[in-house]
């Protein structure tokens, strides 16, 4: 190609340093909206430096230049062929009185099948538990689970001191802590095809069942109720909700049934996977609160049956949220 | 069949412009990975130092603080620098790597919590197992992270214009007297000798006497080989000399 280069670089030069400067102001703030005047220029300027780099990326002596070009291309053609809604910033009363929710339900057979595992593992749980009672220690490896739930509920009802005194909120902060990065494993391994977010659903389920069974043959089903249903109403779901993120990312991956890249599969969720995120994270804050101050005191501190009454209610405001919010808007 | 690892990623436009990424290399990746880790252990030195002095306000409280504040710096340092500075770590940007999309199209914020998320499962079982090994046999050196994000780690190189004026200025140059044979050897140098015979001039001071005089000769050798410039042109001037002039004509033209 015959390119009178100096004229080249010095008709052309200024409109890719106008270029850079719009890119500058584009990428310092990532929520602004560029006006349609701004959008234009850049398309313009874009094509422009598009041409440039085709007329230059044979010739020999610029390759400085042409690397140059070719970082101001790949820039722009970032801003200009997202397809995705732009940035902005969060609306938090629409994210969570409809993208939740909405988002939920948009993937509502990857609950069930969540939910499947964990029942699965709970039936596990509580025929194990009654086929060999012995299997305790191996199927609940907690130390506070080891002692038989009638020695438990009498050494709690008779408690004359509050353990917990002055390590409520490092206990809670523990518990939400620990939540969620089970909550997040349980996601991420969704990247082993769903393999592993199955085996962490089951093992939940199977430590829940065996639990459940162990206090509900021993006669203490309303101790157990009130123990659990008041931060198990949020952190239950909570993995659950996890446990379905982690099924997505598995679809997205596997792909079953379409012929769209698995890169695009994967990008096409990732603002859903990213939204149940921070519907998990929520529960589980307010999960551990609920643990340390309030599942954790029994009677005659607090009545059982209010512990099981606010249980019951935070898990049907959780359930119609989750089932009816946002849906006049989807 | 299986699918070679590269060292970049072509992107081809709907205009039908083709640019290229460089990846960066699981080794560099984790070089920046130790220093974004001692970022991480400073920061959090320095919110539980900050605790201890407010520890008025209950220990309970500031030992709660201090859990809940590990965890937050931990999953949330990689999210908020690779979101505010558009991809980068500190550990990223002092090595130049960044974070962009697999595609080239703009890094979402989703993209990049669920890298950062599901570092969990790369870290496993220590310093980066799974996640090293994936992405060594990742053909784009992509780690679990960033496949489920669809993301790749690129070499982001400071690209400057070299500064021909400090570098050309003000000597004559014998070729220029034959435009002609300018002309032909412009045609015939390739866009990797041009570079080459720049970064050699850049980079001369850098270079022992012996090793410039032998590198300066064999580039001027290989410019005579391919354009033959008369005795009167070339005599009287250094090998050195005859590879600036060359330099000239391929950047300046005249």
């Amino acid at each position: 190609m015959i390119l009178d280069l100096p004229r080249f670089l010095a008709a052309e030069r200024r409109y890719w340093t106008e270029l850079a400067s719009a890119l500058d102001r584009i990428e310092s703030d990532p929520s602004r909206r560029p006006s349609l005047d701004e959008i234009k220029d850049l398309h313009y300027l874009y094509q422009r430096a598009s041409a440039d780099l085709a007329r230059i990326a044979t010739f020999s002596s610029e390759p400085e230049t042409r690397r140059y070009l070719e970082s101001l291309v790949a820039r722009t053609y970032a801003e200009i062929h997202e397809s995705r809604e732009g940035r902005r910033r969060m609306n938090v009363r629409r994210w969570f009185a409809q993208e939740l929710p909405q988002t939920f339900r948009r993937h509502l057979r990857a609950f069930w099948l969540a939910v499947a595992v964990t029942l699965a593992g709970c039936a596990f749980g509580v025929l194990a538990l009654r086929i060999d009672p012995g299997a305790k220690a191996v199927i609940m490896p907690f130390a506070g689970l080891m002692e038989s739930p009638v020695q438990r509920v009498a050494r709690e009802e008779h408690a004359k001191k509050d353990r917990l005194h002055g390590v409520k909120t490092t206990f809670a902060a523990e518990l939400m802590t620990h939540n969620t990065q089970v909550a997040f494993f349980t996601l991420a391994l969704g990247m082993t095809w769903g393999f592993g977010t199955v085996v962490t659903l089951f093992y939940n389920g199977v430590t829940l069942g065996a639990v459940s069974a162990d206090y509900i043959q021993s006669g203490q089903s309303n101790f157990l109720m009130a123990w659990l249903l008041p931060h198990g109403a949020t952190e239950i779901p909570a993995i659950l909700l996890a446990g379905q993120a982690g099924f997505i990312l598995a679809g997205a991956l596997i792909g079953w049934g379409t012929s769209v890249p698995r890169g695009q599969r994967l990008r096409a969720v990732s603002r859903d996977v990213l939204t149940l995120i921070l519907g998990i994270s929520l529960l589980l804050v307010w999960a551990g609160i609920i643990e340390a101050f309030f599942s954790q005191y029994h009677e005659p501190v607090i009545p059982y049956a209010l512990k099981i009454a606010f249980g019951t209610v935070e898990l049907t405001a959780l359930t119609l949220y989750l089932g009816r919010s946002g849906r006049s808007t989807s | 069949m299986t699918k070679a690892r590269t060292s970049s990623v072509v992107i081809e436009t709907p205009e039908g412009i083709a640019f290229t990424l460089l990846l960066a290399s699981p080794v560099t990746r984790f070089l920046a990975w130790i220093i974004d880790f001692l970022a991480i252990m400073a920061l959090d030195a320095g919110l539980q130092n900050a605790l201890r002095i407010t520890g008025i306000l209950g220990a309970d409280f500031a030992q709660a603080a201090g859990i809940l504040g590990y965890f937050v710096l931990s999953t949330g340092y990689g999210i908020a620098f690779e979101w505010r500075l558009r991809g980068q770590t500190l550990g990223k940007r002092v090595l130049g790597l960044r974070v962009m999309d697999a595609q080239g199209l703009r890094l979402d914020f989703s993209q990049i919590v669920i890298r950062n998320l599901l570092r969990a499962i790369d870290l496993l079982p220590v310093f980066y197992m799974v996640g090293g090994l994936v992405s060594v046999f990742s053909r784009t050196a992509q780690r679990l992270g960033d496949l489920a994000a669809n993301t790749i780690v690129i070499r982001n190189p400071k690209i400057e214009q070299p500064d021909l004026d400090r570098l050309l200025g003000g000597k004559f140059n014998s070729l220029l007297e034959y435009q002609h044979l300018a002309a032909r050897l412009r045609q015939k140098a390739t866009p990797e000798l041009a570079g080459i015979a720049l970064g050699a001039l850049l980079r001369r001071d850098e270079f022992e006497p012996q090793a410039r005089v032998e590198l300066f000769d064999e580039l001027a050798a290989y410019v005579q080989s391919l354009v033959k410039f008369p005795a009167e042109a070339v005599e009287n001037i250094t090998s050195e000399q005859y590879v600036r002039n060359t330099v000239q004509i391929l950047y300046r033209g005249k």
